[in-house]
């Protein structure tokens, strides 16, 4: 496997007036999938997005395909090829369906986005039917595989995930696993995944990272990981499935 | 007789009415797109409309000077040296007023913005003088719809042109909001900025463009003012600006539709007004319709309660 896609070395920020992260080192390689617990406030969300800019990392480097990311604006993060799929989805409501994905599109060359969006509308193909209605009357499954949707048709080199499972029905839970799975398997996308829900999240990871309180505590392979007794007692026990 | 008498008047009204309704609306739409994008009012706004009228005045009068009888090559080149210098005002007003201040509480632009209208306002009246000027008439005629004795229905060339050219812009500019990729950025940040910036748009630019379409719209109804009275001075842009002003909130402010809407109304309001009851007391007429339509929609006419977010 190649080197490390991203690092983040002794990387501190700020959510607001809270010190969320505290020295955080983090290796993603090409290829992989990363998982990042942690409870409520441990800094998970602050972390993927100060990888994209904002907030700006206040002392650390953080290095994309070996190139610093540290105090350039987020669209030009978005530039190098890292899309987010944000925490509480963020599309835009007010927009139709096939709009939140030429947004989408952006950076990406506008000859591909009928293959793009071919793409997009195979893994989800509940996306095609809806295409022309506004996004804020979807469901909350299906404004999640919009958001994902909507990040996969930048093309980008890597994809940070943010609690994708989040407040969804079992099933579709499953789905969005699936796909990412998917995406991760049949087109070597790297992934950087951040779960509340643990259990599904480990097995799919190669490699995980446990933060509490914007430090990480642990890490290790998904299988390590969903073994071990601290993780399990924390994270696991009676949330699993 | 009595009766035909009485439709043709009103006819004349309503042709006034949209005339001035259109001039409104294209300064609305310049309150209302800066206000969806940032939620910030453009106080200054006014003042563009103002120095489009004074580049207008300052180029016919050149263009005369130098030989041009032409008038639709004279009017084109008045609009986009009208329109060139008012965006740059526009760009650069963004630049130093409030950019800096994106992140300051929300009373901070608002002071900025009134000083910035104060400023441009001194700004001219030091360097073009604190009396009004004047163009002698670019456009002259027009047709007579029809006449009964001494009364005659007419629609001057100028108002002709003014009511097509706005109809076209207006036309176009929802074209570029719902159908361009620069339309899209810009709804994109109206509705999360955050979540934008994620997506590769550049929402400083995006901001930018914003100020620089909307004082180019600014700028147009500040040629067609000058051609329409033909006399304008350093401190049209605040009556201009705040009828455009109400003339957003009452369509609803944050809705381009609301402010071309908003203008009509405001425009016909006021020329019903004057014909029809006191030309004096115009602008009470038009302010208190805005009152009463907040009464009962404080969104505005085709406004959206503010109270989005799941």
């Amino acid at each position: 496997m190649a080197g490390p896609l991203l690092q983040l070395s002794d990387v501190h920020a700020s959510y607001g007036p809270v010190h969320a992260l505290r020295g955080v080192n983090v290796t993603v390689n090409e290829g992989e999938i990363v998982t990042l617990i942690g409870a409520n406030g441990a800094g998970k969300s602050t972390l993927l997005m100060t990888i994209c800019g904002n907030p700006k990392p206040a002392q650390g480097q953080i290095l994309f395909q070996d190139k610093s990311l540290v105090g350039m604006p987020p669209h030009l993060i978005a530039r190098q090829g890292i899309a987010q799929v944000p925490e509480g989805r963020r599309i835009f409501p007010r927009m139709t369906v096939l709009e939140n994905l030429q947004l989408g599109a952006t950076l990406a060359d506008p000859a591909h986005f009928a293959e793009d969006l071919a793409i997009c509308y195979g893994l989800f193909p509940i996306l095609e039917k809806r295409q022309a209605q506004r996004a804020g009357t979807l469901s909350g499954g299906e404004q999640q595989m919009l958001a994902i949707s909507r990040a996969l048709m930048s093309r980008p080199r890597m994809l940070l995930l943010d609690e994708p499972s989040l407040g969804l029905a079992p099933l579709i839970i499953r789905q969005i696993f699936q796909v990412i799975e998917q995406l991760n398997r049949e087109r070597g996308m790297t992934i950087l995944l951040v779960e509340q829900n643990a259990y599904h999240a480990l097995k799919l990871a190669h490699r995980a990272y446990v933060l509490a309180s914007g430090e990480v505590v642990l890490t290790g392979s998904g299988r390590e990981l969903l073994a071990n007794e601290q993780v399990r007692a924390a994270y696991l026990e009676g949330g699993a499935h | 007789m009595g009766f035909t008498l009485a439709v043709g008047t009103f006819l004349q009204h309503l042709i006034n009415g949209l005339t001035l309704g259109a001039i409104y609306g294209l300064i609305a739409i310049g309150y209302t797109m800066v206000y969806g994008i940032i939620r910030m009012i453009n106080f200054a706004h006014g003042e563009i409309y103002m120095i489009g009228a004074f580049i207008a005045v300052t180029t016919f009068t050149l263009l005369l000077g130098a030989g041009v009888t032409s008038v639709p090559l004279a009017l084109v080149i008045v609009l986009a040296i009208s329109c060139t210098f008012t965006a740059a005002y526009g760009w650069t007003i963004e630049r130093v007023a409030y950019r800096p201040l994106r992140t300051a509480p929300k009373l901070a632009p608002f002071i900025s913005a009134i000083g910035m209208s104060i400023l441009l306002q001194n700004f001219v009246m030091l360097t073009q003088g604190a009396r009004s000027k004047s163009l002698p008439p670019v456009m002259t005629g027009g047709v007579t719809l029809w006449h009964d004795g001494d009364f005659s229905l007419g629609l001057t060339n100028i108002q002709m042109f003014i009511i097509l050219l706005t109809v076209a812009l207006m036309a176009g500019f929802t074209l570029v909001i719902n159908r361009t990729a620069l339309g899209r950025a810009q709804r994109a940040c109206e509705q999360d900025r955050t979540m934008a910036a994620l997506l590769g748009i550049n929402v400083d630019r995006t901001i930018s463009l914003t100020f620089v379409l909307g004082a180019g719209l600014a700028a147009v109804a500040g040629v067609m003012v000058t051609l329409y009275y033909g006399v304008i001075d350093f401190y049209i842009g605040f009556l201009a600006g705040m009828k455009a002003f109400t003339a957003a909130v009452l369509g609803g402010i944050g809705s381009l539709p609301g402010a071309m809407l908003g203008g009509l109304l405001i425009g016909l309001i006021e020329a019903f007004f004057s014909g029809y009851v006191s030309s004096a007391y115009k602008d009470v007429a038009a302010f208190s319709i805005l009152i009463l339509v907040l009464v009962v929609r404080p969104s505005g006419l085709l406004g959206r309660p503010d109270i989005e977010k799941v």
